[in-house]
């Protein structure tokens, strides 16, 4: 289930003394299960860029393909796009509403017309995949804590059996425990069930340590695109933008400047430690 | 400045006919004290009780059990309820719910008309307040089309612009990039050291606390540990346990222990520990 974007471009308010050009020329692919990180300032249009991929925000210019087909052509059903490419917005806990937790999770496959069997067992499936046991079906959603609300929110997009998962700021709010608990369930999810996971973060050490390629976007256009230690070697230029690298990127520069002969690539606690426990050993 | 004396509070759970239900305890017996002019942050997981503390510092809530007093005033006495809110100011997470004005100035001008302070006064302290922030030049914008933490900045001129003695910042960079972030906590820290404002800081980000006084972490309503940064992030599996985390220069420095290398405990940011790092390899 690739998804791949030729030369997109969205205006706002087209013709307007309003107009803004959200995306320039957009240029990418997301082959089939891969765990994509997308970053950028606020406002740099990585929101309007996710909205382009399940559909909700059509192209003023440029062809988006799913799988190979054009997602604006005659015969392609947006409807089945939707389902196939789950969106999670950013604190989706606001969106709960039904009085108990399968139940609200079972809104999304009633909807695309499976019987209330069905989307129940869907339902119960995607709860088990975040991590919900059997004691949460019955429970109301608005007892829970902040990361299980969210939890119960991702497993809502999950019961419609997406291929493609797009979360947009899955941690924010969330105590350090709740966040690492998202993040490696969705990581399981990954590698488990090869969901393509494309993550919206303003974390640099979360996507350091999650992702396969990082997408850097800067006033509408892709500023960069490759693995995270390719990325992160620009953490300049990132600054410039916005962002910034991950803390173990600058340490180890630190370490650099101070005259050790160490490989700054590290961008993870894990990897500083190898890196730096062969220098000290001088190995 | 601020004292808890056995500050408890219960939520109560109402049923259809408007009996208590359940009772939920979110802050038990906390005993806290702060002095006038410190920077203060308070870490605990999601439901620890520290924004529902948070709370009662502007006598948003009042307590259930015990007293709080801020600057000598009871928050339960009524009478005092507006001297108590222009003493102490509160930032919330969202900068969306908090702004209110369609201008910035006359956004920043709302707390200080509330409060009925003349005209040519309010125009001098929105400036002020503007300037403390690093907003003077959006002035004239609408604060909307302001990135996050530029209306976060913006959130926190309203509350400066009230004369407060304190403020309290309930997750204020949760919703912000990595710049807005930086610009909020280098706004607080101004504030504090040059404008003498006692700052408490509730936050999940375990770098915004290095540079604090005085660290309270709160388990289950009750305060668990508190001390300086150094002192609560030694403690680095205590802090696991309790959901949370310490900043990743810590983390390094453990990891790096239990692989058998001497460093001290509680190394705080990249430079203590690249200085140390250094000696080491020296030694070696």
């Amino acid at each position: 289930m690739s998804i791949k974007a030729k030369n997109v471009n969205y205006t706002y308010a087209e013709g307007t003394a309003y107009e803004i050009h959200a995306l320039k020329d957009i240029n990418l692919e997301i082959p089939d299960g891969q765990f994509v990180g997308l970053i950028g300032h606020t406002g740099s249009g990585k929101s309007t860029l996710v909205q382009h991929l399940n559909g909700l925000v059509k192209a003023t210019g440029g062809r988006i393909y799913f799988d190979g087909r054009d997602i604006y052509g005659e015969n392609f059903s947006m409807k089945e796009l939707r389902s196939k490419v789950g969106l999670v917005f950013q604190y989706p806990e606001h969106q709960l509403f039904e009085t108990d937790v399968l139940t609200d999770v079972c809104f999304g496959p009633k909807n695309l017309g499976f019987s209330k069997e069905e989307a129940q067992k869907k339902a119960k499936e995607a709860l088990r995949m975040v991590g919900l046991g059997e004691e949460y079906d019955a429970r109301s959603p608005f007892e829970l804590s902040g990361g299980q609300k969210r939890r119960v929110a991702i497993a809502g997009v999950l019961a419609m059996n997406p291929r493609v998962l797009i979360l947009d700021e899955p941690t924010a709010g969330l105590d350090p425990k709740g966040r690492d608990e998202i993040l490696d369930q969705i990581e399981r999810l990954q590698k488990e069930r090869g969901i393509t996971v494309v993550l919206v973060s303003h974390s640099m050490e979360d996507v350091a340590r999650y992702v396969d390629r990082i997408i850097v976007m800067n006033h509408g256009e892709v500023r960069f695109d490759g693995t995270p230690k390719e990325v992160f070697r620009h953490y300049k230029e990132l600054e410039e933008i916005g962002l910034a690298a991950p803390q173990m990127t600058y340490l180890m520069q630190k370490l650099k400047e101070k005259g050790a002969d160490v490989d700054t690539d590290a961008t993870t606690v894990e990897e500083a430690a190898e890196t730096i426990a062969s220098w000290l050993r001088g190995q | 400045m601020i004292r808890a004396e056995k500050l408890t509070f219960d939520y109560e759970r109402l049923d259809e006919e408007g009996r208590v239900e359940s009772i939920k305890r979110a802050v038990d017996h906390v005993d806290l004290q702060i002095q006038a002019g410190a920077f203060i942050a308070i870490l605990g997981h999601n439901g620890s009780g520290k924004s529902t503390l948070a709370k009662h510092i502007n006598a948003i809530l009042t307590p259930t059990e015990g007293t709080l007093f801020v600057d000598g005033m009871d928050t339960k006495d009524e009478e005092k309820l507006w001297s108590i809110r222009q003493d102490a100011g509160m930032v919330f997470q969202n900068p969306d719910n908090q702004i209110i004005g369609t201008v910035v100035e006359e956004d920043v001008g709302f707390g200080p008309e509330n409060l009925g302070v003349p005209t040519d006064e309010i125009w001098k302290r929105v400036e002020e307040s503007l300037s403390a922030v690093g907003m003077l030049k959006y002035r004239h914008h609408s604060p909307n089309r302001l990135s996050g933490g530029q209306k976060q900045r913006v959130a926190i001129a309203g509350v400066m612009a009230m004369h407060p003695r304190c403020i309290v910042l309930d997750e204020p960079t949760a919703m912000l990039d990595p710049n807005g972030r930086a610009s909020v906590i280098r706004t607080a820290q101004k504030l504090n050291r040059e404008e003498g404002i006692t700052i408490i800081l509730i936050t999940h980000y375990m770098e915004e606390v290095v540079e604090a006084d005085h660290v309270f972490v709160m388990d289950d309503g009750k305060v668990v540990m508190q001390g300086t940064p150094r002192e609560i992030f030694s403690k680095v599996e205590e802090l696991k346990k309790l959901r949370l985390d310490v900043p990743q220069a810590t983390l390094l420095a453990w990891e790096l222990k239990k692989k058998g290398f001497s460093l001290p405990d509680g190394i705080l940011n990249i430079e203590e520990l690249v200085d140390k790092l250094c000696q080491l390899k020296r030694k070696m």
